[in-house]
């Protein structure tokens, strides 16, 4: 019950941080920041898989609502929540297996390759599917390189307050 | 029978993904075409709402430019209404006839996106406002979009920087008329294509709309040329057109409704009314 309830307040809060703060940063022109895939990174590791493909259906969707974007966001969370045990099993080996793994405990390496391979997942999908043409291949390589990387250093940054704060 | 059932059971979680997953795709594949992108629209309630709070704190953020861009406009109007005076004092009572085929509305833009292949904008008013689908929408200093979508109290506009827009606009000093587009770069430089090759074509010049549309007047001011070349094998010129409006900060618009444009269309199309 507790899961749910801190899953459902996090959807919200996520929601809107991501719309009404990060969805304003436009550096460079191109660069946009996501941050709300963060709520799939934290799922619990036992959850069952088909709540997990409906919860990221519906974030995403919620996103594509405020973005006026079709489904693509619904589409790249999806596809971070359907990868999530490959992700997870390449950037923890054994102790995901041996389900021992604790996220906040987790050395800082394999963190690191967790959210990098999830974020460039979801926004090589996200960005393949805005741009939806070949012809600007080289700006759709930039978009998805700049923007991984500075999404990948936001949510770093807020796990890593998370994480401060369950430590004390 | 029960090896189905047994195959469904055990695939179910990819099942369910490629549900939702094409669920997603068909909705991306329909927001990419100009007149279907209605399902996922931010013109709902909840969307709406949530975007015009938001928007409320941060318009205070930069009211000092958007004042100094309605100071400008002031000052432009004022002269104009003062030159009108000049001519009106030469014959007392005049009898103005007010051309009323265009009605402007003033409305407030809540969102606005400019980053994105395909960029939207969210109004303030809706049907309640009496706005409505397919009118146009210009600024202070030029063109913005065309209304798309309409609820209650809000309305969605394509925006000029949507690679879906295609919008008729000519040369000020002749009437050469081409196609402006976007393509998806850079929020200040539009193109404008299909421009004969006969038309007279100079860095600088001052591109407008070209009121075949029934959805913009004539002679809004969109940009000027910023560069052009003449693409041989067709004989037509493509046009860089650099904005005179800055997309990136729009907040206070005009929407224009054509009055008479039901009637316009019927003459156009005398077969569609039958």
């Amino acid at each position: 019950m507790k899961i749910y309830l801190i899953n459902s307040i996090r959807f919200i809060l996520l929601i809107l941080i991501q719309v009404f703060i990060f969805s304003k940063f436009e550096l460079l022109g191109y660069i946009n920041p996501y941050v709300y895939p963060l709520l799939i990174l934290l799922l619990p590791f036992n959850i069952n898989s088909i709540q997990k493909l409906v919860l990221a259906f519906l974030l995403g969707l919620s996103i594509d609502f405020f973005e006026d974007s079709g489904g693509i966001h619904a589409a790249a969370t999806l596809v971070i929540a359907y990868l999530r045990p490959l992700f997870l099993r390449n950037a923890f080996g054994l102790s995901y297996d041996h389900q021992t793994l604790k996220l906040y405990d987790a050395p800082f390496k394999s963190l690191l390759i967790y959210v990098s391979i999830t974020i460039l997942t979801h926004h090589v999908v996200l960005f393949v599917l805005e741009i939806f043409s070949l012809n600007h291949l080289l700006y759709l390589l930039k978009k998805i390189v700049y923007s991984s990387i500075f999404s990948g250093l936001l949510i770093l940054i807020i796990l890593n307050l998370i994480q401060k704060k369950n430590k004390r | 029978m029960q090896q189905i059932l047994l195959f469904l059971t055990k695939n179910k979680t990819g099942l369910v993904f490629i549900v939702l997953f094409s669920v997603a795709l068909g909705l991306t594949f329909q927001a990419h075409t100009y007149h279907n992108s209605k399902l996922i629209s931010s013109a709902n309630f909840i969307t709406g709402n949530l975007l015009s709070t938001s928007e409320s704190v941060n318009q205070y953020f930069d009211l000092k430019t958007q004042n100094e861009i309605l100071f400008e406009e002031n000052e432009a109007l004022r002269h104009q209404l003062h030159n009108l005076a000049l001519t009106e004092d030469l014959e007392e009572n005049v009898d103005f006839e007010i051309d009323t085929l265009y009605k402007i509305k003033k409305a407030k833009i809540i969102s606005n996106n400019y980053d994105k292949p395909d960029n939207f904008l969210l109004i303030k008013g809706g049907s309640n406002a009496g706005i409505k689908e397919d009118l146009g929408v210009i600024s202070s200093k030029g063109l913005v979009g065309i209304i798309q979508d309409v609820s209650a109290d809000f309305s969605r506009a394509i925006s000029i920087l949507n690679t879906n827009s295609s919008i008729n606009a000519k040369l000020k000093k002749t009437y050469h008329f081409g196609t402006l587009t976007w393509d998806g770069k850079d929020p200040n430089i539009l193109s404008l294509i299909d421009v004969p090759r006969s038309a007279p074509v100079e860095v600088g010049d001052t591109i407008t709309t070209g009121g075949r549309s029934l959805i913009f007047p004539e002679h809004i001011p969109i940009g000027t040329i910023s560069s052009f070349e003449l693409n041989e094998n067709i004989g037509y010129f493509s046009i860089s057109v650099k904005l005179f409006n800055d997309m990136t900060n729009l907040k206070h618009i005009y929407i224009i409704e054509n009055t008479k444009k039901a009637e316009a269309h019927e003459l156009l199309n005398p077969d569609v009314s039958q």
